[in-house]
C-alpha cells in the first residue's frame, strides 16, 4: 500500500479554545459572515464564561447587516477528541426539546471545521444558574415559591419529545435485553472498575443493592441525564430555560426524578429533597397533570440512590482529571474528597429501605 | 522535631490568609477557587489531627471482617495495607454475603465513611443525625 496514503491525515491543527477572547471574536465573525451570507458582521462583548473540562461556553452579542443585535452562546469542545457528546448531537437533541416545547435556547447555527473544535451557537437567555444565590437571596423568594411545580411541568414536556429516527440513532439507548436500569448500572459500573484509583467498598454495596432492587421496565423516552440545580437558569419569576444536555439519552424517565433529587443539589435545604426547594409529592404531582405517566416513588427511590452513585462516579472522574496531570485545578483536585459525602448518602439510602 | 509553628498553625495562616486576604478581594472563578482552597486547607487540618486514629480504627473493623493482622507501621504503609485489604473486602461483596455477613459489612463501612465525612465535610455530619 501506497505508505504516503497510509499515514494519518495531517489533521489541521487550528487552536483549541484556550484562546483569547479577540481571536473567538474574529473567528465567529468569520464564521457568521459566511453561514448568513452578510455584508456585515460586528461581534461584541466576547467573554468565557465556562471553561470546563468537557467544554466551553462563551457569551457574545453578534449584529449582522445592521439588524437587531442578537445575544448568543458559544458552546465548543476545548479540544478535539473522544467527547461525552458531539456538539452535533446535543445541537439536534436542543432543537427537538424546544420543538417539544421545553424551555431551553433556541439553536442558532450549527457549526464547521473553522474553529478547529466541534461547536455551536445558540440563544442567550439572562439570568441566575449559582445555585447558592438562587436559594437563598431574596430577589429568588418567589421563583423557589414555584420552581418545584414547573421542574415538573417541564419534565413532562422533556418526556413527551418525540423519539424520531434522528434521535434513535444518535443518543445512547438501553441495551437489547436489558432494561434502561440495568444498562446504566452496568454502564456507569464499567466506568467505575476502570477509572477508580481505590476500592470503594461502598460502592460495591450499592451495586449489589441496585442489581437486587431493580424498578420494573418502563417505556423509553428522552432522559436530560443532567437534571438539576445548577443546569436551571432562573429569573425572580421562575425557571427560564433547562441547560446542559450534553449528558441526554434515551431511558427510563423517572431516571431524571432520581438524579434531581441527590442529596448534592440541595445545598444544605435538606429538608427539601427536590433540588433544595421542594418535595417529592409536588414534584410528582405537576409532572402527572401535565401529562406525565404515573410515577412510582419507589423507582424513582431507586433512580435516587443509582444518581448518588453516579454522581459518586463522576466525583472520581473528575478527580482523576486531576490526578493523571490532565487539569491542575483546585476544584477538579477537591472534587475527590466528595466522594465520600455520595457513599454517606448512598448507605443511609440504602439502610432506611 | 521541628520548632513553632506546628504545621497546624501554619497552615491556620494559610487558612486564615486565603479567607480573608484573598477571596473578598478577587472575583468570579477565581473567589470561588480562593473559597475552595481554604476549605481544603480545613480538611487537611482535620485529617492530620485524626489520621492515626482513623487508620487504625479502620484497619481494627477490617480486622473483624477479614481475620487479624499485624497492622504496618508507618502511615504510608498503613494506607497501602488497608487499601489491599478494601480491594479484598470489594471482591467479598461483590461475590455476595449472607445476611448477618453483609449486616456487619454495612456496619463497618458505615463506621468508616462517617470517619471520612467527618475530616472532608463535618457540616453534612451534624446535619444526619
Amino acid at each position: 500500500m501506497d505508505k504516503v496514503a497510509n499515514r494519518a491525515p495531517a489533521t489541521p491543527v487550528r487552536y483549541n479554545l484556550a484562546v483569547t477572547p479577540e481571536e473567538v471574536s474574529a473567528a465567529l465573525r468569520d464564521f457568521l459572515l459566511r453561514s448568513h451570507g452578510a455584508r456585515n458582521v460586528i461581534v461584541e462583548n466576547v467573554r468565557l464564561l465556562t471553561g470546563g473540562a468537557s467544554r466551553q461556553t462563551w457569551s457574545f452579542d453578534a449584529t449582522i447587516d445592521q439588524g437587531e443585535t442578537l445575544p448568543l452562546i458559544l458552546r465548543a469542545d476545548p479540544r478535539k477528541g473522544p467527547n461525552v457528546m458531539s456538539r452535533s448531537v446535543e445541537y439536534r437533541v436542543l432543537e427537538a426539546a424546544g420543538n417539544a416545547g421545553v424551555p431551553v435556547p433556541r439553536v442558532h447555527l450549527m457549526g464547521d471545521d473553522s474553529l478547529g473544535v466541534p461547536f455551536f451557537l445558540m440563544e442567550r437567555i439572562e439570568g441566575e444558574t449559582i445555585a447558592r444565590r438562587i436559594l437563598r437571596d431574596e430577589e429568588y423568594a418567589a421563583a423557589r415559591e414555584v420552581m418545584t411545580a414547573q421542574l415538573g411541568t417541564i419534565l413532562a414536556g422533556i418526556h413527551r419529545t418525540p423519539l424520531t429516527d434522528d434521535l434513535r440513532e444518535t443518543l445512547q439507548s438501553p441495551e437489547s435485553g436489558k432494561t434502561a436500569a440495568e444498562t446504566e448500572v452496568a454502564r456507569f459500573e464499567q466506568t467505575y472498575r476502570m477509572i477508580t484509583p481505590e476500592p470503594h467498598p461502598a460502592f460495591e454495596l450499592a451495586f449489589q443493592w441496585l442489581r437486587r432492587n431493580l424498578p420494573p421496565p418502563s417505556e423509553d423516552t428522552l432522559v436530560h441525564g443532567d437534571y438539576r440545580m445548577g443546569n436551571l437558569i432562573v429569573g425572580p419569576e421562575g425557571i427560564r430555560s433547562i441547560l446542559d444536555w450534553e449528558l441526554a439519552h434515551i431511558g427510563d424517565p423517572l431516571e431524571d426524578f432520581g438524579f434531581l433529587c441527590v442529596r448534592s443539589w440541595r445545598f444544605g435545604n435538606d429538608h427539601l429533597p427536590v433540588a433544595g426547594v421542594g418535595q417529592r409529592e409536588e414534584l410528582f404531582r405537576a409532572y402527572e397533570a401535565a401529562g406525565g405517566r404515573h410515577v412510582d416513588p419507589n423507582a424513582v427511590h431507586w433512580w435516587e440512590v443509582f444518581g448518588n452513585l453516579r454522581w459518586g462516579i463522576i466525583c472520581i472522574m473528575q478527580a482523576s482529571a486531576y490526578l493523571t496531570g490532565m487539569s491542575k485545578s483546585v476544584e477538579l483536585a477537591t472534587i475527590g474528597r466528595r466522594t465520600a459525602e455520595t457513599e454517606w448518602e448512598l448507605l443511609n439510602l440504602m439502610e432506611t429501605n | 522535631m521541628q520548632d513553632r509553628p506546628t504545621y497546624d498553625e501554619l497552615l491556620a495562616a494559610i487558612e486564615h490568609f486565603l479567607d480573608t486576604e484573598i477571596a473578598p478581594n478577587v472575583s468570579g472563578a477565581r473567589a470561588f477557587h480562593a473559597r475552595v482552597s481554604a476549605n481544603a486547607i480545613r480538611t487537611i487540618r482535620r485529617e492530620l489531627a485524626a489520621e492515626e486514629e482513623h487508620l487504625a480504627a479502620e484497619w481494627a473493623g477490617l480486622d473483624a471482617l477479614l481475620g487479624a493482622a499485624e497492622m504496618p507501621v508507618g502511615h504510608a504503609a498503613l494506607r497501602a495495607a488497608i487499601r489491599e485489604r478494601n480491594r479484598a473486602l470489594s471482591a467479598a461483596i461483590r461475590d455476595g454475603l449472607d445476611d448477618d455477613r453483609l449486616h456487619q459489612v454495612y456496619a463497618h463501612v458505615r463506621a468508616t465513611v462517617r470517619n471520612k465525612i467527618s475530616v472532608s465535610n463535618p457540616d453534612l455530619l451534624d446535619r444526619s443525625l
